[in-house]
């Protein structure tokens, strides 16, 4: 790891300054990706700003809107009683994230910031796209079972890791940010990109623009929910596959319905067309096959990943079925 | 009568010092001035150094020195005329790649932040050449070592002929064995001829032996400490190249260096279980009476050295089965040397031969079970000698009864819990019951305590608490009393800790030592006391640490404190004799086990599993449960979750950490009942303990994968059965 330097702003504005004045800066929270990026020799940032004293801790409901602070920890929002009440959906997703001991550590901001895991971009003597733009994508024609199967590009086919925001991308959640600019709002779909010809580019936050919280509107989705994660251990692993789903069920139809995919792509998945066939309808396996089937037309598998397609199609209608028992 | 010490479940006498962090393992210690190191390793798989540019690293603070084969001290060892062209790899003495992420350089500064970075700074040129890693591409290549043969008993392929056969190919990948405990080495020469260091190793000994061949040094001028080690499973069997390349950089710094390698290098530099190719062709009668077993196995190895292991000797000796071939092959890949794995060759081979087992059963339309007691051996069909012991029907019966066996339903994909598939499976295993040679000193103390010292190993099993219950019930003295002291080079020769040996081989010499003892407290009673002078010291009896006659009772210690003697020291050697020519002897393990599979995911729930024993008297119930359990998760890894992954290309690892390369964690392993038949065997050695440790992990994969094809019908014979083979 390189020498850098490092300071602990107590306020916003400072924060926004140190990371604006100097282009190599990053903010450090959690750390627990970070770091891991900094040993790697991935990011050699030449300054840390650690943003850990802000006051950006903060869990509240105000005019039914659920406020979460970024720098909440990913364990206190799967704990605190009004996500749980109100949204638990979100934390059935951070309690599927990683272990207890990185769940400590990891913040809102942080987990949504968070780098893909694909493993060309974490060594650098391979090429890779996203770390080293112009150099190739090695994941194309080398191990790719964990890569993307929607969204792709010629430059990079790998995926968002979170499973926090693929829960926040079903909510309709906001981004709150802050910047040399003045604060702004982003609606969670359009944080995350897809890599396009600049992979390098995981978000649309600007240069030394801070995450401040999400806010997430109230929902009827209070009930019948359920995050399916497919894995290839029974926990502390990425998401083979995985799938957020959230129903609004009366009189035996659906009234409302939220689906979305998590490691499938360069960003947290909606299915939009899959809940615009499903709204109206029976809660039934067959039409939540037929959400299946519909979800993933544009499936686009690799080498390794084809198995991604039937695995989508089979976690989508079991975590419906799941949603729908509950 | 004093409750005997073996066969309880006594706690660990190391245990305090290792959960209060006490227990000092090897990178613990910090000799007067030392240094840290670390490595720059190749980022091509075969090829030459062209040029190494330290510059840039030599500038950065703290840095002492950048060694490699430009300006590494010679290896005398190295040197010698050797005609084999396999001589291993060695570390930093030409210009020559064989794998990605061999060693090229060690950088050496004050603290090891300094050094890492330094090591990042060292820029090396190639010249690249073409490199192959990849065995299913390479099976072309496949040679056989001169030490092993083809088998062959009966006719050759006899199964092609039977009623009932099938043929089938498994795969295994290639497994690193990621203890928790980093490798590594202190060296520290403390004069150009005397060099001591600090190891993770499962032999002392045999450290000391490989440095004074290489460094050409009389064996007094080595010492080795290596009293606690945290977790090994093989890899610590040898020296490695990084240690060589540590002590080389010691002897030119002229300070104590240390180097312990990060988790990406524990998957290059410290070997590995080598990815194998099996075939299996097996055939019976149409009741099942086994005909033929044609067992032939491709295993890889290093481009200089031929690693062999026995994977397809159980094929051998398993089953009453009159025709039986076996062939084994190498191939060679441009990968680092592997080294045994717990239970090495034989668990790699188990998974193949108890996957077979399973398939003709089921093409037989019979219980695996009952073929398994149906051609069970009698006697071993390959050595054609009695057993010393062999209770594996019995074995079979306490598994069955506690899974719940008759639950199992022969026609797969039949059972539904909770909306998953359920299904059993079950599998044995074997290993050689082996006894090796060893020394053991005791000193008895005039204050009644005894100190039992061999330069034994101990990875993890419990080998010193193991050995004070053996030296409890063979002195009578309570187990508060004893110590025994391990890891040590200048203690007396003990063999490295593997092949399940260590209670055997080291726990025969504690025993014989004791028994020494024992006759030379009757020596000096005889001569010297008046109640025991008309005795010989074999007539005196011993009881609870007191010499006995009639009603005469001397405690030992009264005896040494009467005759002024502050201790009394003796030394034992102890060996099995011709009785391993009469006997074939074993360990034997059945596995059974329920799982779960999501009929949508793949995913698979192992729900319960119960282990059996048969590894005769058991000296510590509850180390022995723990190694048991532990060779059930190493288990759980090899059938479901570990497999290390090349990309082909450039010849690099790709899951090189824990986050990738995914060992099972808690929530992966089951509720596990771990039985013991803890029968003592009458022959193998004065305790009739056998070997545990292998027998723990050996079959355990195909339990699991045949539980898999009772649950869902889909047989997988490539490890690991990740839900993607399911779907
Ligand atoms: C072994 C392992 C397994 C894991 N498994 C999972 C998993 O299964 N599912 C899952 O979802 N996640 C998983 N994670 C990822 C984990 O969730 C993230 O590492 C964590 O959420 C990052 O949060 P942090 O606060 O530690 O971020 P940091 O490491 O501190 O920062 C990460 C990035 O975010 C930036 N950043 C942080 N806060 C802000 C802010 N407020 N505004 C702007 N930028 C900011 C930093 O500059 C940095 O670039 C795993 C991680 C590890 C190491
Ligand atoms: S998939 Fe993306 S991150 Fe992975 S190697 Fe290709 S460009 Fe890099």
């Amino acid at each position: 790891m390189n020498q850098f330097s490092y300071v602990r702003p107590a306020s916003q504005q400072a924060a926004i300054d140190a990371l604006t004045r100097d282009s190599s800066a990053r903010f450090i929270a959690g750390g627990t990706n970070l770091l891991d990026l900094m040993k790697n020799g991935v990011l050699a940032p030449e300054k840390l700003v650690d943003i850990n004293r802000l006051p950006l801790k903060n869990i509240v409901l105000n005019n039914n809107i659920l406020h979460i602070g970024a720098l909440a920890l990913n364990s206190e929002v799967a704990a605190h009683p009004l996500v749980k009440t109100h949204h638990p959906l979100l934390s059935q997703a951070l309690l599927a994230g990683a272990s207890q001991q990185l769940r400590n550590m990891a913040t809102t901001g942080g987990n949504m910031m968070q780098r893909t895991r694909c493993s060309y971009f974490y060594d650098i003597t391979m090429p890779c796209n996203k770390r080293t733009p112009g150099s190739g994508c090695s994941a194309i024609g080398g191990m790719n079972r964990m890569h993307a199967i929607f969204g792709d590009s010629e430059q990079c086919i790998a995926v968002h890791p979170s499973d926090m925001c693929v829960a926040l991308v079903a909510l309709d959640a906001t981004v709150l940010v802050a910047g040399p600019k003045g604060n702004r709002r982003i609606p969670f779909g359009d944080f995350h990109r897809l890599p396009g010809t600049t992979p390098d580019k995981d978000n649309n936050l600007g240069k030394g623009e801070l995450i401040t919280g999400i806010d997430i509107p109230a929902s009827p989705f209070t009930r019948n929910v359920y995050y399916l994660k497919v894995r290839d251990r029974a926990s502390y692993a990425f998401a083979l596959v995985s799938v957020a789903a959230a129903l609004d069920i009366s009189n035996n139809t659906i009234r409302g319905v939220r689906l979305a995919m998590g490691g499938v792509a360069h960003k947290p998945w909606r299915l939009h067309e899959a809940e615009k066939a499903l709204t109206g309808k029976a809660p039934t396996t067959e039409n939540f096959r037929i959400a299946a089937t519909v979800a993933t037309q544009s499936a686009h598998p690799y080498t390794h990943n084809a198995f991604k397609v039937p695995m989508a199609q089979n976690s989508i209608v079991t975590a419906l079925q799941k949603a729908a028992a509950v | 009568m004093k409750k005997q010490a073996v066969g309880q479940s006594m706690d660990r006498v190391d245990g305090r010092l290792k959960v209060t962090g006490a227990a000092r393992y090897f990178a613990d210690h910090q000799p007067e001035g030392m240094l840290y190191a670390a490595l720059v390793c190749s980022t091509i798989s075969s090829g030459r150094i062209t040029a190494i540019d330290a510059a840039k690293a030599l500038r950065a603070p703290g840095v002492a020195d950048v060694v490699s084969h430009l300006n590494a001290p010679p290896v005398p060892g190295y040197q010698v005329e050797n005609p084999n062209p396999k001589q291993g790899l060695k570390i930093f003495h030409d210009d020559r790649i064989y794998s990605n992420g061999q060693p090229v350089a060690i950088v050496v500064a004050n603290t090891l932040e300094r050094a890492v970075y330094a090591a990042s700074l060292v820029k090396v040129s190639y010249a690249k050449e073409a490199h192959e890693t990849d065995l299913a591409a390479s099976m072309n290549k496949a040679f056989q070592v001169a030490k092993i043969k083809d088998y062959l008993r009966g006719e050759a392929d006899a199964w092609k002929k039977a009623p009932v056969n099938m043929e089938a190919e498994y795969n295994i990948p290639i497994e690193v064995h990621n203890p928790m405990e980093l490798a590594g080495m202190i060296a520290h020469w403390e004069a150009p001829d005397k060099l001591t260091v600090y190891a993770k190793t499962q032999g002392v000994k045999s450290v000391q032996q490989t440095l004074k061949t290489l460094f050409q040094l009389p064996e007094d001028h080595i010492t080795v400490h290596s009293q606690f080690v945290g977790g090994a499973f093989g890899m610590a069997l040898r020296i490695w190249p990084m240690e060589i390349a540590t002590i080389l950089a010691a002897k030119k710094a002229g300070k104590p260096v240390k180097l312990v390698i990060n988790r990406k290098e524990m998957f290059t530099l410290v070997g590995y279980r080598p990815a194998a190719t099996q075939r299996i062709g097996i055939g019976a009668t149409a009741d099942g009476k086994l005909t033929g077993i044609t067992h032939s196995a491709v295993a890889n190895t290093s481009p200089y050295e031929d690693f062999t292991e026995a994977i397809v000797n159980m094929s051998r000796m398993m089953y009453a089965c009159p025709n039986v071939n076996t062939r084994y092959q190498l191939v060679p890949l441009n990968l680092s040397t592997p080294v045994w794995m717990r239970g090495p060759g034989e668990a790699t081979g188990a998974f193949a031969l108890e996957s077979a087992i399973d398939e003709l059963a089921h093409k037989l339309n019979m219980d695996p079970l009952q073929l398994r007691i149906l051609n069970h051996a009698d006697t071993d069909p390959d050595k054609n000698l009695p057993y010393s012991s062999k209770y594996l029907k019995e074995a079979y019966d306490m598994g069955a009864a506690k899974i719940g066996w008759q639950q199992r339903r022969q026609t797969p994909r039949q059972l539904e819990e909770d909306g998953w598939l359920a299904g059993y499976g079950m599998s044995s295993g074997v290993f050689s019951a082996s006894r090796g040679k060893a020394t053991a000193s005791a000193t008895l103390r005039s204050d009644g305590s005894l100190i039992i010292r061999s330069a034994a190993a101990d990875i993890g099993p419990g080998t010193a608490t193991a050995m004070v219950q053996i030296a409890a019930d063979a002195t009578g003295i309570d187990v508060k009393k004893i110590k025994f002291l391990l890891g040590e080079s200048e203690y007396p020769e003990a063999p490295r800790q593997g092949g399940s040996s260590t209670v055997s081989t080291v726990g025969s010499a504690v025993n014989d030592v004791c028994r020494t003892l024992q006759q030379k407290l009757g020596e000096l009673a005889t001569a010297n006391i008046p109640a025991f002078k008309a005795l010989k010291p074999a007539d005196i009896q011993h009881e609870a640490g007191a010499l006995v006659s009639g009603t005469s009772r001397l405690d030992y210690a009264a005896l040494l404190q009467q005759q002024q003697l502050p201790e009394l020291v003796v030394a034992a050697t102890s060996q099995a004799g011709d009785e391993r020519k009469q006997y074939a002897m074993y360990s034997f393990s059945v596995h059974f086990a329920k799982v779960h599979v999501h009929p949508a995911t793949g995913v698979v729930r192992i729900k319960h599993i119960v282990s059996v024993a048969d590894s005769g008297t058991v000296v510590n119930t509850k180390t022995a449960r723990s190694q048991m359990i532990g060779g059930v998760v190493g288990g759980i890894g090899m059938a479901l979750t570990e497999e290390a992954l090349i990309d082909q290309r450039f010849g690099r690892y790709v899951n090189n950490n824990y986050a990738d390369y995914h060992v099972p964690v808690n929530a992966d392993t089951p509720p596990t009942d771990v039985l013991f038949i803890n029968k003592k065997d009458p022959v193998i050695n004065p305790m009739g303990a056998k070997g545990m440790g292998e027998i723990a992990l050996i079959g355990f994969a195909a339990a699991i994968s045949n539980a898999v094809f009772n649950a869902t019908g889909k047989r997988v014979r490539d490890l690991p059965i990740t839900p993607d083979k399911l779907i």
